[in-house]
């Protein structure tokens, strides 16, 4: 029998797996086609302060190995969360984290300090890396100074698990995960879509109603995983991967990178039940490569 | 799913019928199916409504139009070959609730395919709806002879090779004294637009089935909203495909 569980600062997780933000809405669309219970946490879809309509559309468009996608934020605001959505999923029996978003800095403490009321909301994830929102977003990712910020300031206003979700979109991810460990953020999760662009050359327009938007999907597997592993040697905190992640084997990857958990995003949208099997997947991995815990293989990549 | 047959049935539509591995779970005309396209370059799922059922032989049918690597993929499928399949997705057209006497099911090029389950779901319960299908030319109104088993089929194309010449909005059948209680209408935006308001004009009831892009196809992704009257962005796949026209924000 093999240990799956694992830590994210004092956030006790079953097992490695998490679903990522905005591609498993909020748990319950996907109770038809797995036990969601199961997981070691989901990250519900991206709540701000105030409802956003979100952007028009069109906001998807296919790309060899992945997607773009300008979705910007739609959600009916934290007030909505708290008094219709919360009360359903509070029952389901795994750690719920809420990924929150703003569009300045009093946006995301105030958001933050709602959800610290919440019993059953663990942790939060902030979102300073969303690429398709005009303001705030990933405006503040991009820059130590900024990211460091916005982390403080929710960190006065929120006493339990701060995850930071980064941005790839940095000359040097490494940099912002520093700034935002010395902030007092207890964890980081990376990579957030990457930001790309898709063209209709018949009709000689762009496909996305914003023009560019955010690439996610198997496509930005290799610069996640790079982006993870150079993150996890420079700063204590855990490191939570994501970018890409379609099976077991792609999980272990980020794993043995050095991420102490990972998130399943795009991979949502094709297998509504790739999470389970994914978990299933890196249990069988660690069976037949004799390992008793998920922990000895977290960082355990062989350079030399 | 396995695949039972996959036939060509115009110069690029293919008809695949999956055979479902148990009874036929209850469908709604109208709803679709997310296919899972065997190909490794496509990622994403396609979305597919349901063309035709056999509740007798737990058959689906679906009508493909070809126009890129995933439906080319989904058109290669031979008999014996599986497929993953999500179905039934979404909600369909009104019309078990909803008191319905002399439908009218518009269809623009592959926009036909749901109208055909629609029409056997009608034909079941002793109604024969009028079909009105538009094309560019006439190869492009598909499985005209399926249509003429359950009801009476009327044709527009743009030059003139079938029926009358024109849009389907042009037809001189909207403009006899015959009354249709509801319009059913799939197809192309601009056709349905037209569509949408000729109904408002001559208020008469009307849904209108979309199809937007869509990803996940179970309303998480939230990548093919639609702006609607009541709700502003909701998700075509999980609030949809079809909607009442005085849900759409198409009029002002």
């Amino acid at each position: 029998m093999v240990q799956l569980n694992t830590k994210i600062g004092s956030l006790e997780l079953k097992n490695p797996v998490m679903t990522a933000s905005g591609t498993f809405g909020y748990g319950t669309e996907y109770a038809d086609f797995m036990d969601i219970s199961r997981l070691g946490a989901i990250i519900v879809k991206g709540t701000t302060l105030n409802p956003r309509q979100g952007n028009p559309y069109p906001r998807m468009a296919e790309t060899p190995s992945g997607m773009l996608n300008a979705v910007g934020l739609q959600n009916k605001g934290v007030d909505y969360f708290v008094d219709h959505i919360y009360p359903e999923i509070k029952k389901i029996q795994t750690n719920i984290i809420v990924n929150v978003s703003g569009s300045c800095i009093d946006d995301y403490v105030q958001t933050a300090s709602i959800i610290n009321t919440l019993d059953d909301i663990p942790a939060i994830e902030l979102n300073i890396s969303c690429p398709n929102v005009k303001q705030g977003g990933m405006a503040f990712g991009v820059k130590p100074e900024s990211a460091a910020q916005v982390v403080s300031a929710v960190r006065k206003a929120y006493d339990k698990t701060l995850i930071v979700k980064l941005s790839p979109n940095v000359t040097d991810i490494t940099e912002i995960a520093r700034a935002v460990e010395a902030a007092g953020a207890d964890s980081v999760s990376l990579i957030n879509t990457m930001l790309g662009m898709a063209i209709d050359a018949e009709k000689r327009k762009p496909i996305l109603s914003t023009i560019t938007g955010g690439m996610s999907g198997p496509a930005v597997k290799p610069v996640a995983l790079r982006m993870v592993w150079q993150t996890a040697k420079a700063v204590k905190i855990p490191v939570i991967g994501l970018g890409g992640i379609c099976s077991a084997t792609d999980a272990v990857e980020f794993l043995l990178a050095g991420a102490s958990a990972i998130q399943i995003g795009t991979a949502n949208f094709i297998d509504p039940s790739i999470s389970e099997k994914v978990i299933d997947g890196i249990e069988a991995y660690l069976q037949r490569h004799g390992f008793n815990s998920v922990k000895e293989i977290i960082g355990a990549l062989e350079t030399n | 799913m396995a695949v039972v047959d996959n036939v060509m049935v115009g110069p690029c539509a293919t008809l695949l019928t999956l055979q479902y591995p148990d009874t036929l779970p209850d469908m709604i005309a109208g709803q679709f199916a997310e296919l899972q396209v065997p190909s490794a370059k496509v990622l994403l799922r396609r979305p597919i409504s349901i063309h035709a059922i056999n509740r007798d032989k737990n058959l689906i049918e679906f009508l493909i139009q070809i126009v890129g690597e995933g439906t080319e993929s989904l058109s290669a499928l031979k008999a014996g070959n599986s497929i993953n399949v999500l179905l039934p997705l979404g909600n369909g057209f009104n019309y078990r609730s909803t008191h319905v006497s002399r439908p009218l099911l518009i269809g623009g090029g592959v926009g036909v395919a749901p109208l055909l389950f629609l029409g056997q779901e009608f034909a079941e319960h002793g109604i024969r709806p009028i079909f009105l299908f538009g094309g560019r030319n006439e190869s492009l109104i598909l499985r005209k002879e399926e249509f003429m088993k359950y009801g009476d089929l009327f044709m527009t194309t743009e030059d003139g090779s079938a029926g009358e010449k024109g849009f389907v909005t042009n037809h001189s059948l909207l403009f006899e004294s015959e009354q249709f209680d509801r319009i059913y209408a799939c197809g192309p935006t601009p056709m349905l637009k037209a569509v949408a308001r000729w109904a408002k004009e001559h208020e008469t009831a009307c849904e209108v089935s979309l199809e937007h892009r869509m990803a996940c196809g179970i309303g998480a992704c939230l990548c093919c909203v639609e702006d609607t009257a009541d709700q502003g962005n909701v998700c075509v796949c999980k609030e949809g495909p079809v909607f009442t026209i005085d849900r759409l924000k198409w009029f002002n």
